[in-house]
């Protein structure tokens, strides 16, 4: 956990083909899935920055907690210069 | 010999009665290709005939630069959407150039191993490849070995992770690509996967060069292609023509509706284009400006007799059941999106909040299936939306228009017989 993870940026990263929609990842990650109305995670793909050390952590809850075993945080090595971009 | 400017190239022959192996190296004699085979591809700028339009020297480079000795290279000529016959016709005309340009393809990654991948429920065309298939056999040695395979026809089959997936394990189904651009395999070996049109082209190239392939076609979008042009025609037709031809020629060619609502372009997988746009040229970098491409070669017309809104859900509805039920958003998104189509084709008194319902599912369903199947329905529904916009405001307060109350269909799409099954378990 160096100093080196706090550039850049993550995407929690689902494979749709594993997921069964049972929806734990929107309880263990509230601020980055939420469910369409069928129950599968909507999770946005612009990457979060790394030195949100909350979201990251909440990524890592849904990761550990998906039983489908679905979900990786994805490191994106550049993240986006400006505004678009979720901290 | 055939000269650069000769038309056509690929469909030279008879549709139905292909050039036997003597007869296509007298029409196709191997020629004075000016420079290396990679060089040229690469020179030719030929990009995919299968829907993307990737360049195919970008793909050979990638599965070139792999340390493997069980590469393959697999001939898609799957045909999934309804409205292509193209691949059908070339290789009812011409199998071995196919399968020159898969030989090719094979030299230049260095893989030993071709497959050549056929909808076993169009039995002329397995027939056709089989014959020339035994007439090479027969000839010589050329060092990659082919196959024949025939998977079952479904949309979703000529998915390249779908048939890369057949070809490894026999079932039909994409698999999960989280990164791209991925290099599939069978077993281990990495596979270079184009469409059989493609092939085709490199079958060109290598004989005779990037110079004379060139010789047809625009600077971005060069050489000669092969549409399926189909509905409000008096002759459905498969052309080939010089890409940056326009729509107004192409459509002639097949004896359309000069004067048409709107065409599909590209496939089912497309877009809808506004019937006033005759004079574009069909090459993707004029009619990307539109929302649609050349996609695979298809061009659905559709007569101002028919009505917009009941098309797409009929194309839609048979898309939804052709998803391969893997994914959550595809395997009920789909069918939500169909319903609510079918509220408005109908005009029922839902139509209104099916209208609302319809734009906030698209936009929930793209890009979260494992494949692009839900993507690509996603873009047909927004053409749609945005093409026929005032039919669907008609539709939306009750009144369907009279195209829809005309009940003539025009875009073709496979009965829905095994509707309520799940097809795919
Ligand atoms: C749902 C779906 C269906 C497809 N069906 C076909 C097909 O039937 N035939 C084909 O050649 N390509 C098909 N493709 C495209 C292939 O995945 C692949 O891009 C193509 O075969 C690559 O060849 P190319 O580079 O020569 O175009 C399909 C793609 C999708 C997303
Ligand atoms: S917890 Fe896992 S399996 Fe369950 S909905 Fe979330 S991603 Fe899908
Ligand atoms: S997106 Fe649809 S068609 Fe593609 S793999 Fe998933 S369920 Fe199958």
């Amino acid at each position: 956990m160096g100093m080196r993870r706090r550039t850049g940026g993550f995407v929690l990263a689902v494979n749709p083909i594993q997921c069964d929609g049972f929806g734990h990842c929107t309880e263990l990650a509230p601020d980055l899935v939420r469910l369409d109305e069928w129950g599968y995670p909507i999770i946005d793909k612009t990457p979060v920055a790394l030195s949100n050390l909350s979201a990251l952590e909440s990524a890592r809850l849904a990761v550990r907690g998906c039983p489908r075993q679905a979900l990786r945080i994805e490191r994106v090595s550049d993240l986006p210069e400006g505004p678009a971009h979720r901290t | 010999m055939i000269q650069a400017h000769d038309l056509p190239r690929l469909l030279h022959g008879d549709t139905g009665r292909p050039l036997t192996l003597a007869q296509h190296e007298a029409t196709f004699p191997i020629g004075a290709r000016p420079g290396g085979l990679f060089e040229e591809l690469e020179a030719s700028g030929l990009t995919g005939r299968g829907g993307a339009a990737f360049p195919t020297a970008r793909k050979v480079r990638l599965l070139r630069e792999q340390r493997n000795h069980h590469k393959f290279v697999v001939v898609n000529a799957m045909e999934g959407e309804p409205g292509a016959h193209k691949d059908q016709s070339l290789l009812s005309a011409n199998p071995h150039l196919v399968l020159d340009g898969a030989e090719y393809l094979a030299a230049m990654i260095g893989a030993k191993n071709i497959a050549v991948a056929v909808a076993r429920d169009n039995p002329s065309v397995v027939n056709h490849v089989t014959r020339a298939l035994h007439e090479r056999e027969r000839r010589h040695d050329r060092g990659a070995k082919f196959e024949l395979h025939t998977p079952p026809w479904r949309f979703v089959a000529g998915e390249e992770s779908a048939l890369v997936h057949w070809l490894d394990d026999n079932e039909s189904l994409p698999q999960y690509r989280p990164q791209r651009p991925t290099i599939l395999r069978i077993g281990h070996g990495p596979v270079l996967v184009d469409n059989a049109e493609t092939c085709a082209n490199v079958g060109l190239i290598g004989r005779y060069g990037a110079a004379w392939f060139r010789a047809h076609g625009t600077e971005q979008s060069p050489g000669t292609t092969l549409v399926s042009v189909t509905g409000a025609v008096e002759r459905p037709t498969v052309a080939e023509v010089p890409l940056g031809t326009t729509l107004r020629e192409i459509l002639a060619l097949a004896d359309a509706d000069p004067n048409p609502l709107a065409l599909v372009m590209g496939g089912y997988g497309g877009s809808w284009l506004d019937g006033r746009h005759l004079d574009l040229p069909y090459a993707n970098e004029a009619l990307a400006p539109y929302g649609v491409s050349v996609g695979a070669g298809i061009i659905v017309v559709l007569s101002r007799a028919g009505c917009g809104v009941v098309e797409t859900h009929r194309v839609v509805r048979w898309m939804a059941n052709e998803s391969a039920r893997q994914c959550g958003p595809c395997a009920f998104g789909l069918p939500a999106l169909a319903e609510d189509l079918g509220h408005l084709a109908h005009a029922t008194r839902d139509a209104a909040a099916a209208y609302q319902r319809l734009v906030e599912r698209a936009g929930v369903i793209e890009g979260r299936g494992a494949c692009r199947h839900p993507d690509g329905v996603v873009r047909f529904v927004r053409s749609a939306l945005a093409v026929f916009a005032a039919d669907f405001e008609g539709h939306r307060h009750g009144a369907a228009c009279a195209g829809a109350q005309s009940r003539r269909h025009f875009a073709a799409v496979p009965t829905l017989e095994r509707e309520d099954e799940l097809i795919w378990e």
